[in-house]
């Protein structure tokens, strides 16, 4: 079982929502749509759905054109981000829904809407209409009757991102025990890098209708192809500094901040990108080189800190575990690690991991 | 913490105090005065108690123009809302098709209510109104100030005519505030266009077609102008619906006490109607 796109091109009027786009997912895995708002995740996802037709190019599944094949024939569901369940139906109608309508048997229905519920923590609430549901449960009611048939293509368009935080945080942990021991493919776009990492399997980052990268996912986290793809996959952004390289010297263009690298690239200037949680307000591990900042910002999310802070110039994110109040104007120093260094060309291309 | 007591803070009720007063309480309390009492002029009044509300409440003659005026309402409902929904859901959906079509449904709410009366009771003319002659050329007999059936016929036409639109309206909105990925999800699953609309646009539509059938409830159960001005509630008694018949009574027959008593009544009754059904509609709806 595969799902391939060949050449895929969604075009309305002149405005190209996905350009050509070539994208090979096998069976049993869970695929990533990684990117910003408006990247082209949930376009691309109709569009292997069947909902919506590319402009150009083919879908293939199981080696069979299925371009224009209506949704309804092609075995699929879809979890969107609004919780989508049918109003006056209670949790089990909705969960059974889709089995009604492919004419399987009552006692069968019965047994696997009984499963899923209890899989999805519904099983008290089953005789329940929607509005008398938690956002959360009522996305759980979604995600059940995703999967009480057995589709080949689960596709999920940011399921998450109308919960709250807690409610978020739950669901993320289950998801993917849920995929597990399944004979398909799923699909999640999001627009958190968190999600993917903790979701595994593999990631697709999009910027602007087109895919960057695609790989497993933790190969697209730690070597990103280039710098947009760097970017899609950091949250907080990534830093940037220009850099200049003679011999095993490396230092900013900024300021006076020296390191050795083993890179085997010739001379010149690069760019470097520094995930903010490589620059820590402590000395630890492999976090030694010292660079002052003066604080801009500083925030606390749950038990990190975010310090927004100067340096020649330019803007820098430090996240570091622990909680640090810091006032606006401090003078303090930070420490990063060259080893997790991303080094892009002029043309901002990966060129190699230090 | 300690409220502090300011008794000043009441002289700021007293604008809406006023105002409600002088369009609602006094107006009414005016009518519950006549209601229980006789007068015969120079402010002389005397005391009846119940009897203008009994005498009502058993009068055939009420009991004619409520059956009438039930009737009325149960019908232009059971054409208009079914009507609107339909073509509200036959209306586009995007481009210039939108507000040319919102615009023409809108032109029959803006006229005024004797207006549209005037001008049904030229157009039905059986001689010269285009309606009333084409009817006729086809050879029905068609004659709305003489015989009941076109007289009725003719009154819930211009109704339907002058208020659909609302119903429409109404229903369209409903319809627009639907997420696409209600229609998505349903294709996946395979539903057909009439499980479509009976699972998921009637429901979500659930909260305005109420306030439609009320607006058109208490609109139609109160309407007097149209029909007064095309019929003027005839032939005979046949369209003498309850405003209609409460105005003979007030100013036609002078009978200002059983005038009032059936005006609290039929006060009453929409006020009765309306709180049932709005009860019933939303008594599973709490919660969202």
């Amino acid at each position: 079982m595969s799902l391939e796109l060949k050449n895929v091109e969604k075009k309305i009027g002149l405005d190209t929502h996905i350009y050509s786009t070539n994208l090979k997912l096998e069976k049993n895995t869970i695929n990533i749509l990684l990117g910003p708002t408006l990247s082209g995740k949930t376009t691309l996802m109709q569009i292997m759905a069947g909902l919506d037709k590319p402009t150009n190019g083919e879908i293939w599944f199981n080696e069979q054109n299925v371009t224009g094949m209506k949704v309804q024939k092609r075995n699929v569901s879809m979890v969107y981000q609004q919780f989508i369940n049918y109003p006056n139906f209670t949790v089990y109608d909705n969960i059974a829904s889709p089995l009604k309508i492919t004419g399987v048997s009552s006692d069968e229905i019965k047994q696997r809407v009984g499963k899923v519920a209890e899989l999805l923590k519904l099983s008290g609430m089953l005789n329940k209409k929607p509005n008398e549901l938690s956002g959360g449960q009522q996305q759980r009611t979604a995600l059940a009757r995703a999967l009480v048939k057995d589709s080949d293509l689960i596709l999920l368009d940011e399921p998450l991102a109308n919960l709250d935080f807690k409610l978020r945080e739950e669901l993320r942990e289950e998801l993917p025990k849920l995929f597990e021991n399944r004979d398909c493919i799923v699909v999640y776009a999001t627009t958190e890098p968190s999600e993917a990492l903790l979701l595994g399997g593999n990631t697709a980052t999009l910027q602007e209708g087109k895919i960057i990268q695609y790989g497993k996912t933790l190969d697209t986290y730690n070597k990103p192809n280039s710098l947009v793809s760097a970017q899609v996959f950091s949250d907080p952004p990534m830093n940037i500094a220009k850099i200049k390289k003679s011999g095993d010297q490396c230092s900013f263009l900024q300021n006076d901040i020296q390191w050795k690298t083993k890179l085997n690239i010739k001379d010149g200037e690069y760019k470097v990108g520094i995930r903010p949680h490589n620059i820590t307000t402590y000395k630890e591990g492999k976090n030694t080189l010292e660079i002052k900042g003066k604080v801009l910002i500083s925030e606390i999310s749950g038990s990190e800190s975010l310090i927004h802070f100067t340096n020649g110039n330019l803007n820098w994110v430090s996240l570091s575990n622990g909680v640090f109040q810091k006032k606006v104007g401090d003078e303090m120093n930070l420490y990063m690690n060259t080893d997790e260094f991303v080094y892009f060309d002029q043309n901002e291309r990966l060129v190699s991991n230090g | 913490m300690n409220k502090t007591v300011n008794q000043k803070a009441w002289f700021f009720v007293i604008p809406v105090f006023v105002l409600v007063a002088f369009n609602a309480i006094i107006p009414l309390m005016t009518v519950v005065n006549y209601a229980f009492q006789e007068t015969f002029g120079n402010n002389v009044f005397m005391w009846e108690g119940t009897r203008w509300f009994k005498q009502i409440m058993l009068s055939e003659r009420f009991h004619a123009s409520l059956g009438r005026q039930f009737l009325f309402t149960f019908i232009i409902l059971f054409i208009q809302i079914p009507l609107g929904i339909g073509i509200a859901l036959t209306m586009p959906k995007e481009g210039i098709g939108v507000p040319v079509c919102l615009v023409l449904m809108s032109m029959p709410l803006l006229i005024p209510w004797n207006v549209v009366g005037a001008m049904w009771n030229i157009f039905a003319l059986p001689d010269i109104g285009f309606l009333g002659h084409s009817l006729n050329a086809l050879g029905f007999d068609y004659n709305f100030t003489q015989q009941i059936g076109d007289a009725w016929f003719t009154t819930i036409l211009m109704d339907v005519w002058h208020w659909t639109s609302l119903v429409v309206l109404l229903s369209y909105a409903g319809l627009r505030s639907i997420q696409p990925a209600y229609y998505q999800a349903a294709e996946i699953d395979g539903a057909s266009r009439w499980a479509i609309f009976t699972k998921i646009e009637l429901p979500k539509m659930k909260k305005v077609l109420t306030i439609a059938i009320l607006l058109r409830f208490m609109d139609s159960f109160m309407i007097y102008t149209e029909p007064f001005v095309l019929t003027g509630g005839g032939p005979g008694n046949a369209t003498a619906f309850l405003s209609i018949d409460l105005v003979k009574m007030a100013l036609g027959q002078f009978d200002l006490g059983p005038a009032a008593a059936m005006s609290l009544i039929y006060f009453f009754i929409v006020l009765l109607v309306c709180w049932v059904f709005y009860t019933l509609m939303m008594r599973n709806e709490e919660k969202s």
